[in-house]
């Protein structure tokens, strides 16, 4: 056994909250070892980033940690703040989920990356530049010497987590906290930062904890495996024994949620609903007034797509693709060019008010569950909204009972159609999303990442969902996603996206099983291992 | 950069254009004139007044007299202190004017934010409430209030300091006037500050720096404080405006002899030329302070550049 770095003893975390204290960790023992990869694994809420945020001391200042973590023999919980700064960003550091935002956006990552060695390691302004640049060489940045001087709005969020790393890295730590370091990242740049970590690791020798709620990447990345569930540890082990031999119910349970199954295409002769053709979206910006530097951008350059009653066609791509553009120019709710028909309709030129009996046929959900639902609706107003216009001769009596149908349709306990949206769940909230657009009884549902800000358990339940209201009700999904997983287990043909352009299309067993492309190969690769 | 401000001071001419023009004929509009005294002048000495200074022609080639004047740099005659230009008494009374404004905004500046973060990182705390409560007060009460009431606590009870009067232009001169102008100011910058440092305080990137084990010091000087001050400096337009139009009131309750005192005087006797003259004076003060928050946002924020 080798030695223990870290020693978790009876951890608790609480916050204070105006209705009343949560118990956000309860009394968790987690040990880590010298050099040894442990990964936390669960889903959100789970307390498994609080905990590492207590030992670190920066827990918000509503929450306050109890208990013991030992870090190398000294005692980290109430260790006082100038003892605390010895010890972080020298001998433990940390990356974040968030690449975007967790550098300074005002100073040059040089100067960000020189701060903390300057002020652990006593370096001289130009020995940490140095330092910086041989850093950001060996976390493969490109052209390091001119990099260290830009901003980090210069850089693409894969590069400033690539930054946020040679920063963990520059002190020479002990151990590093990796907080779902990869989860705001595309596929491929995911797997090229995990490929640097696990580098890194083998030629360092550091130990790392590594938060993640995904298990396809802990399977792969870590050593062993600590399980957690509203705040408490409920199992660990190797790697291998977590993976074949589960024991806790709620361990097989996430291991089970993979979304699975596969959607059988519709008849060859199925007519075809919806299709775009030579489908063009440019935006432009900046430019205005006082002139300045027009920006163009090709997002959707010149696509055909054809979507059969009762197909899904899986849309994936990284961000920035065009797929989102896409299925918007399709319903046109963007300006786009190309001739779009619906059913037997030519509406590339219809007009707004000629759109509007075409809508209802014509529904769309959306990623975010948060940002999606009106907070002063009741759920049963937003879900009935759109009767509203639709259906205007319907009584309120009539939209009531129709609520209630569509609430028990997609899972939801009618009784709680009264309760606003922050009442519910991610998972339920996005039901009620699905609930409003299937209400109106449409024909095509398009079905924007709607699975993407969910737990994996949640997004099985979603997935399942989907597949049984479109067996029921003969719907038509156009799938954009860049879970492939998820998108696998959906759809009966794939089209993949990079750069505005269709790179490939196919049915889906093909796409998966025998990708031509590189590129299609590169996204596979990334997301199956 | 320099092209930045060229072009920005260019399309900064319409606006006083505007403001030149819409003063001019209210102004216009105002009963009397300025040679209508308790004791009427002889008709023939009016007569050659009004000749003299254009007033028996139309108002539209009063107005393009002036304008042409203006274009260059001629602000005209003062229709009352008659042996004085109004660039003449402007240049007289400018440095009193700049000298209070300077303090008073020196103050505003330095003192809110100081107070604001100081408030921000105490939140919630007795001293926070403490310095908001206090700042919502210098909101709400008009320097026109606050500068008799200071005026007679300190001046004609207490006998601390003098009622008015610039004498040497010492502390003991410029302390009330100073307060009377700045205190409103300081106090929304304060909230201001307090508010967007709160907020900065939250940020992911404050949670880095932190985790690397940066002294709270540097947390707060390095990191915090400069993204705090972005929606600060941007109330820096307003602020000198409004330290401009305050110097107006304050002047006069102090008995300074700055520019705000001769708007003042200009107005009241009707002497066009004059109010003119500080008018447009008080409007390219506030482009040029706008265009100063332009750079100064560019030199903050490495994100902000103008072409």
């Amino acid at each position: 056994m080798a030695e223990t770095l870290l020693d978790i003893r009876g951890l608790n975390v609480r916050f204070s909250t105006p209705a009343g204290d949560v118990h956000a960790v309860k009394g968790i023992d987690l040990q880590v070892s010298k050099g040894e990869t442990l990964a936390i694994v669960g889903e959100s809420g789970s307390g498994k980033s609080q905990t590492m945020m207590a030992i670190m001391g920066l827990l918000a200042s509503n929450g306050r940690a109890e208990g013991s973590a030992k870090f190398q023999g000294e005692e980290m919980i109430g260790l006082p703040l100038g003892k605390l700064n010895k010890i972080r960003g020298a001998k433990i550091t940390m990356i974040f989920q968030e690449p975007m935002t967790s550098l300074d956006p005002l100073y040059k990552i040089g100067k960000q990356l020189a701060e903390p060695m300057m002020r652990h390691r006593g370096l001289s302004a130009k020995a940490a530049r140095e330092r910086a640049i041989e850093l950001l060489k060996l976390v493969k940045i490109p052209d390091p010497e001119r990099r260290v001087d830009s901003y980090p709005y210069e850089m693409s969020g894969g590069q400033r987590q690539r930054v946020m790393i040679a920063m963990a890295l520059a002190n020479d730590p002990e151990l590093l906290i990796a907080d779902e370091p990869t989860t705001a990242l595309d596929v491929t740049i995911q797997a090229q930062i995990l490929e640097l970590l696990a580098e890194l690791k083998q030629r360092i020798g550091l130990a790392i904890v590594f938060i993640s709620h995904d298990l396809g990447i802990v399977r792969r990345f870590s050593d062993r495996v600590a399980v957690m569930r509203t705040g408490e540890v409920v199992e660990t082990g190797t790697v291998a024994d977590i993976f074949a031999n589960p024991q806790h119910p709620y361990t097989q349970m996430l291991l089970a949620a993979e979304p699975t199954g596969r959607k059988e295409p519709p008849a060859d002769n199925a007519p075809v609903l919806l299709e775009g053709r030579d489908v063009d979206v440019r935006f432009t910006m900046g430019g205005g007034f006082m002139g300045g530097k027009k920006l163009d951008i090709h997002a959707v350059d010149h696509v055909d797509i054809r979507l059969k009653e009762g197909q899904t066609i899986g849309i994936v791509g990284e961000s920035g693709s065009g797929k989102s553009t896409l299925g918007r120019a399709l319903l046109r709710l963007n300006h786009g060019t190309g001739a779009i028909r619906f059913g037997t309709d030519d509406i590339s030129e219809a007009s707004r008010q000629e759109m509007r009996r075409h809508r209802r046929q014509m529904q769309l959900v959306f990623q975010d569950p948060f940002g999606s639902l009106s907070p002063r609706m009741t759920a049963g107003q937003i879900v009935t909204e759109g009767l509203l216009v639709h259906e205007p001769q319907l009584s309120k009596k009539d939209r009531d009972l129709r609520a209630i149908k569509a609430f028990m349709e997609v899972g939801l306990d009618p009784a709680t159609r009264n309760r606003y949206p922050h009442e519910f769940s991610g998972g339920q909230r996005q039901r009620i999303a699905i609930a409003r657009a299937i209400i109106l009884k449409p024909q095509v549902v398009v079905l924007d990442e709607p699975t993407s800000a969910l737990d994996r358990s949640v997004q099985k339940q979603i997935v399942e969902l989907l597949r049984d209201l479109q067996a029921k009700h003969g719907l038509s999904y156009l799938f954009i996603s860049h879970d492939l997983a998820v998108v696998r287990a959906l759809s009966d043909y794939i089209v993949v996206m990079k750069g505005g352009k269709i790179v490939e299309e196919g049915s889906t067993d093909q796409i998966f099983d025998a990708p031509r492309e590189s590129y299609t190969r590169e996204l596979m690769a990334a997301a199956f291992g | 950069m320099l092209r930045f401000v060229l072009r920005r001071l260019m399309s900064a001419l319409p606006t006083i254009f505007i403001v030149v023009t819409l003063s001019f004929f209210l102004m216009r509009v105002a009963p009397g004139g300025p040679f209508n005294l308790e004791r009427p002048l002889e008709p023939q000495v009016l007569e050659s007044l009004k000749r003299a200074f254009l007033l028996d022609r139309p108002l539209i080639v009063q107005y393009g007299h002036y304008l042409w004047n203006l274009l260059h740099g001629d602000l005209g005659p003062s229709f009352i202190y008659r042996d004085f230009t109004v660039a003449e008494l402007i240049a007289k009374s400018l440095p009193y004017s700049l000298t209070l404004g300077a303090w008073a905004l020196l103050v505003a500046v330095f003192g809110g934010i100081a107070i604001g973060s100081y408030a921000a990182l105490k939140q919630n705390s007795f001293v926070d409430y403490a310095v908001m409560s206090v700042a919502s007060f210098g909101i709400t009460v008009p320097n026109f209030v606050l500068a008799p009431i200071l005026s007679f606590v300190f001046a004609v009870v207490l006998r601390w300091l003098p009622a008015g009067g610039w004498g040497d232009g010492g502390p003991a001169n410029l302390l009330l006037p100073v307060i009377s102008l700045a205190l409103p100011q300081l106090a929304v910058f304060a909230r201001i500050t307090r508010g967007s440092m709160i907020e900065t305080l939250r940020a992911d990137h404050i949670r880095t720096a932190r985790a690397y084990g940066l002294p709270t010091r540097v947390v707060v000087i390095v990191h915090a404080m400069r993204a705090a001050l972005v929606p600060a400096v941007s109330y820096l337009g307003p602020v000198a405006a409004a330290v401009l139009t305050g110097s107006v009131v304050v002047e006069t309750v102090y008995a300074l002899p700055g520019v705000g005192r001769y708007f003042v005087l200009g107005a009241l006797n009707r002497d066009y030329t004059l109010v003119m003259g500080t008018v447009v004076l008080i409007s390219v003060f506030i482009v040029v302070f706008n265009l100063i928050v332009d750079i100064l946002y560019a030199v903050l924020d490495p994100r902000v550049r103008y072409e």
